[in-house]
């Protein structure tokens, strides 16, 4: 097989394809869009979402999923302000945060593999109850005045790029290569595949599950007080609605439902694209009414793109030749009954 | 035996780069069993598929009662009197059993309501055939695999078929199930209904089939009366060669050690009760019993996938601890699944992915905790070599390979392990004939370089041919144990089913 013949299966070759393809037709008709100032503000908008989407692929690699990190978002902004509006040092808010966040990923994590609660209806349940917490600890009123050497983390910038790009970046490649490449990270696509088989062969299913929910925990944590620092304060409505748009970057970024499949570069890339045709759109001057509906096309699009390749796929996979047939024992058969 | 109902005549049917059959004619008669046979790719699967009315045939024709058909879709088929009973069970299970018979055509009142009651009353009369004494309200999920096999024979029978055909009906069925299926076999034969029976085990179609038909590579092979054939001819008409002792000998230079893995009074409640055995170095113990004898769940229970409640195991003298399959693997246990798809496979990851599964730490590179991919391709290839699987590439899905590549991928994760212990659960279920004999030779060969078999099976002749020394399992207890020169079939089935013989 030829290296582009391989390349044109990968799922995040399609989505590079696209951008690129979205990209020329954008340069095209605005001239703002190649600006460096434009695509900056294009990585600033997608950071948050794409630091917790990297949680979320391996969350969904392993075949579960997290709908609670938009209230775990608006929770620990709303916890760190307080602690640093209370006088706590900004380590300490900070760590303070990521403790809150990764509790709640225990909690879900425990729900979901020790009491064996699907993730859907537990991750929905604890969505809504950290919701409420914030609502409860705030008392429904933003929290402002935070101190400079708070912010400056969301608002600084190092060779002209903002702090929050940076640490997505960071997040994304780290997150990428673990998630391709560490044992402890792989596991999730046996898990994803089958859990049956996965606990047969050794692997500690209970375990691993826990730990990747507190890992999607504490990444949301991390993008809830680097928005709180940017914004110089934490608002109750943060991140609502954000649970549905990052697993649909992920979904775009070739992960399933099923489990067993995606990548954190693929989900970076689903955050990308739905970026760029939001800063499309505005930039040719479509109404903003037009958004919702374009990304969910979009998505719809990517999964019926994929299944029919993936058909394709099969098909071309049955013209294979076995290989020597020194046995009359098999022969590889595919999914068309023989 | 009456007149030909059915004639298949030439047909072909090509799959992208696969002829899976090519001009292949036999033909049915009214009241006789006729066996279709072959090894997994054989096309038997597709045959049933074109006579069903799934797939249509590129070529040839399908002569029903003299008239020639073709069929559009599988409910043409079944209206016109083939009712086909797949393999996989297709019963819905939150519905009730009349429900299920009844599926798309219950019996309605003028407001398109279902008469219920007149659903049951009909269920009943089909389950009276089967002397099945359950209530046709009753959920099938509520119902043992045999009795949900029952339903979906009766299923096929309620759209009064002339032709029904079975495909491995007794996978999940005991001895005694399917002493009752083979029974109601018979009876429909009497109606005149011809049976096309598709099976892997080869007793049973010396007990129940009038005539065979051999298929090879998508080819037909011949149509024999089963009084003409007898084993050893029905496995060389399959691969086209001949088999002698498929199970092969214990190689003379292969000696059978010192204890090395002991099992005392073992128990989980509700599986196994109270078993002791031990374990020889290089030597293979069978595990013999009927379904539900509590073999598996002693596996199972060994290797930690339940922890037991009490009793103590002891590998190389020391007792050790087994709460979990991690802790199993490393102290050198191994187990085969029975039940390779669901539990023992990852089906839809590549094979190179499956080989390393249970051994993960062990192809990570020195001090960190990536995989090294090198490591694992050359390890891959290795075991492909050695296994001879019957793969495009070690990057193929596991799910696309037939059930013999299957396996023997099972056992390359597993022999990767490097075991003490190997258990083996059913090690050649779905396996066809060919892929067979290379298994018990792999097992051999374990058990030369030192490893500790046991192997449970349901297959009497398996088990007595591969095993040193048999213990048999019944209701969840030890009841016996042979030894090779005491093996006979009559022995182990009066231990597993408690009958005394003289």
């Amino acid at each position: 097989m030829t290296f582009l013949k391989k390349l044109v299966e990968v799922r995040e070759f399609m989505i590079v394809m696209i951008i690129l393809v979205l990209g020329v037709i954008l340069s095209i008709s605005s001239p703002v869009f190649l600006t460096t100032q434009n695509l900056l503000s294009v990585l600033l908008g997608l950071s948050v979402e794409a630091i917790i989407a990297a949680g979320m692929t391996v969350l969904m690699v392993a075949g579960g999923f997290d709908l609670s990190i938009g209230s775990v978002v608006a929770f620990v902004g709303a916890v760190t302000a307080m602690a640093l509006r209370a006088g706590a040092s900004v380590p300490l808010a900070i760590l303070l945060g990521i403790v809150v966040g990764a509790a709640v990923g225990l909690l879900n994590g425990f729900i979901i593999a020790k009491l064996k609660i699907n993730p859907f209806i537990t991750t929905l349940g604890t969505m809504q109850a950290v919701r409420g917490l914030v609502l409860i600890v705030t008392g429904g009123r933003n929290i402002s005045g935070l101190p400079e050497s708070f912010t400056i983390l969301g608002q600084g910038k190092l060779f002209g790029v903002q702090s929050l790009i940076i640490v997505m970046l960071l997040v994304i490649i780290i997150g990428d290569i673990f998630l391709r490449k560490s044992r402890a990270l792989r596991q999730t696509y046996y898990i994803g595949s089958s859990e049956k088989a996965a606990i047969l062969s050794g692997i500690n299913v209970n375990k691993v599950k826990i730990w990747i929910y507190v890992l999607s925990g504490v990444l949301a944590a991390l993008a809830g007080i680097l928005m709180t620092a940017r914004l110089g304060s934490a608002s109750v409505t943060a991140g609502t609605g954000m649970e549905f748009r990052v697993i649909t970057a992920v979904i775009i970024g070739g992960a399933s439902l099923q489990g067993g499949e995606g990548s954190v570069f693929g989900a970076f890339l689903g955050c990308l694209l739905m970026a760029l045709i939001t800063n499309g759109m505005n930039l040719v001057g479509i109404d903003v009414y037009w958004q919702n509906f374009v990304v969910g096309a979009t998505l719809l699009v990517a999964v019926i793109i994929d299944q029919y390749t993936m058909k394709r796929k099969e098909r071309a996979s049955l013209k294979t030749k076995p290989g020597p047939a020194t046995s009359t024992s098999g022969t590889t058969t595919s999914s068309t009954p023989s | 035996m009456g007149e030909t109902i059915l004639q298949v005549k030439g047909i072909t049917k090509t799959f992208p780069g696969v002829k899976a059959l090519d001009q292949v004619s036999f033909d049915l008669k009214t009241g006789e069993v006729h066996a279709l046979l072959g090894e997994n790719g054989a096309g038997k699967s597709t045959l049933m598929q074109v006579l069903g009315g799934i797939y249509q045939p590129d070529a040839g024709e399908l002569i029903l009662q003299g008239k020639s058909v073709r069929f559009k879709h599988a409910y043409d088929a079944t209206t016109r009197g083939i009712s086909v009973v797949f393999q996989e069970l297709s019963l819905v299970p939150n519905l009730s059993i009349a429900e299920n018979i009844f599926a798309n055509r219950q019996p309605t009142n003028r407001f398109n309501l279902i008469k219920k009651e007149k659903m049951y009353e009909e269920a009943r009369k089909l389950l009276q055939l089967f002397d099945e004494d359950i209530h046709p309200g009753t959920l099938v999920k509520f119902l043992s695999p045999a009795t949900q096999q029952v339903i979906e024979i009766l299923k096929a029978i309620s759209y009064n078929p002339k032709v029904l055909i079975l495909d491995e009906p007794t996978s999940s069925l005991t001895t005694v199930e399917v002493e009752k299926l083979f029974a109601n076999i018979r009876k429909l034969q009497q109606q005149g209904i011809a049976v096309i029976y598709i099976s892997h085990h080869l007793n049973e179609i010396f007990e129940i089939a009038n005539r065979v038909t051999v298929l090879r590579d998508g080819k037909y092979v011949g149509t024999e009366p089963i009084e003409s054939l007898t084993e050893d001819k029905i496995i060389q008409m399959m691969v086209g060669r001949e088999l002698t002792n498929m199970y092969g000998d214990r190689p003379s230079d292969a000696e059978i050690g010192e204890e090395i893995f002991t099992v005392q009074g073992l128990t989980r409640k509700g599986a196994c009760y109270d078993i002791s055995f031990s374990l020889k170095r290089g030597e293979i113990l069978g595990i013999a019993g009927l379904v539900g004898a509590g073999r598996t769940e002693l596996g199972r229970t060994i290797f930690g996938a339940e922890p037991a409640d009490s009793g103590a195991i002891y590998l190389k003298g020391q007792k050790i601890s087994i709460r979990s399959p991690k802790q199993a693997i490393q102290q050198g246990i191994g187990y085969l699944t029975e039940n390779r798809k669901e539990q023992g496979l990852f089906l839809e990851r590549t094979m190179k992915d499956n080989a390393i599964a249970p051994n993960l730490k062990r192809f990570t590179s020195r001090g960190l905790d990536f995989i090294n991919e090198k490591m694992v391709d050359q390890t891959t290839e290795r075991y492909r070599e050695h296994f001879r699987v019957i793969t495009p590439s070690i990057k193929q899905k596991v799910g696309r390979l037939s059930g013999g590549n299957q396996q023997k991928v099972l056992l390359s994760m597993w022999v990767g392990i490097e075991p003490k212990v190997l258990i083996v659960d059913e090690p050649t279920r779905g396996v066809d004939v060919g892929a067979k004999s290379e298994i018990y030779q792999h097992l051999r060969q374990l058990a030369k370089q030192g490893v500790g078999l046991i192997v449970i099976s349901s297959d009497l002749p398996e088990v007595m041919g591969i095993s040193d020394r048999i213990l048999v399992m019944r209701e969840g207890k030890m009841v016996a144990e042979f030894q090779k020169e005491q093996f006979t079939q009559e022995r182990i089935i009066a231990a597993a089913s408690g009958v005394l013989i003289s």
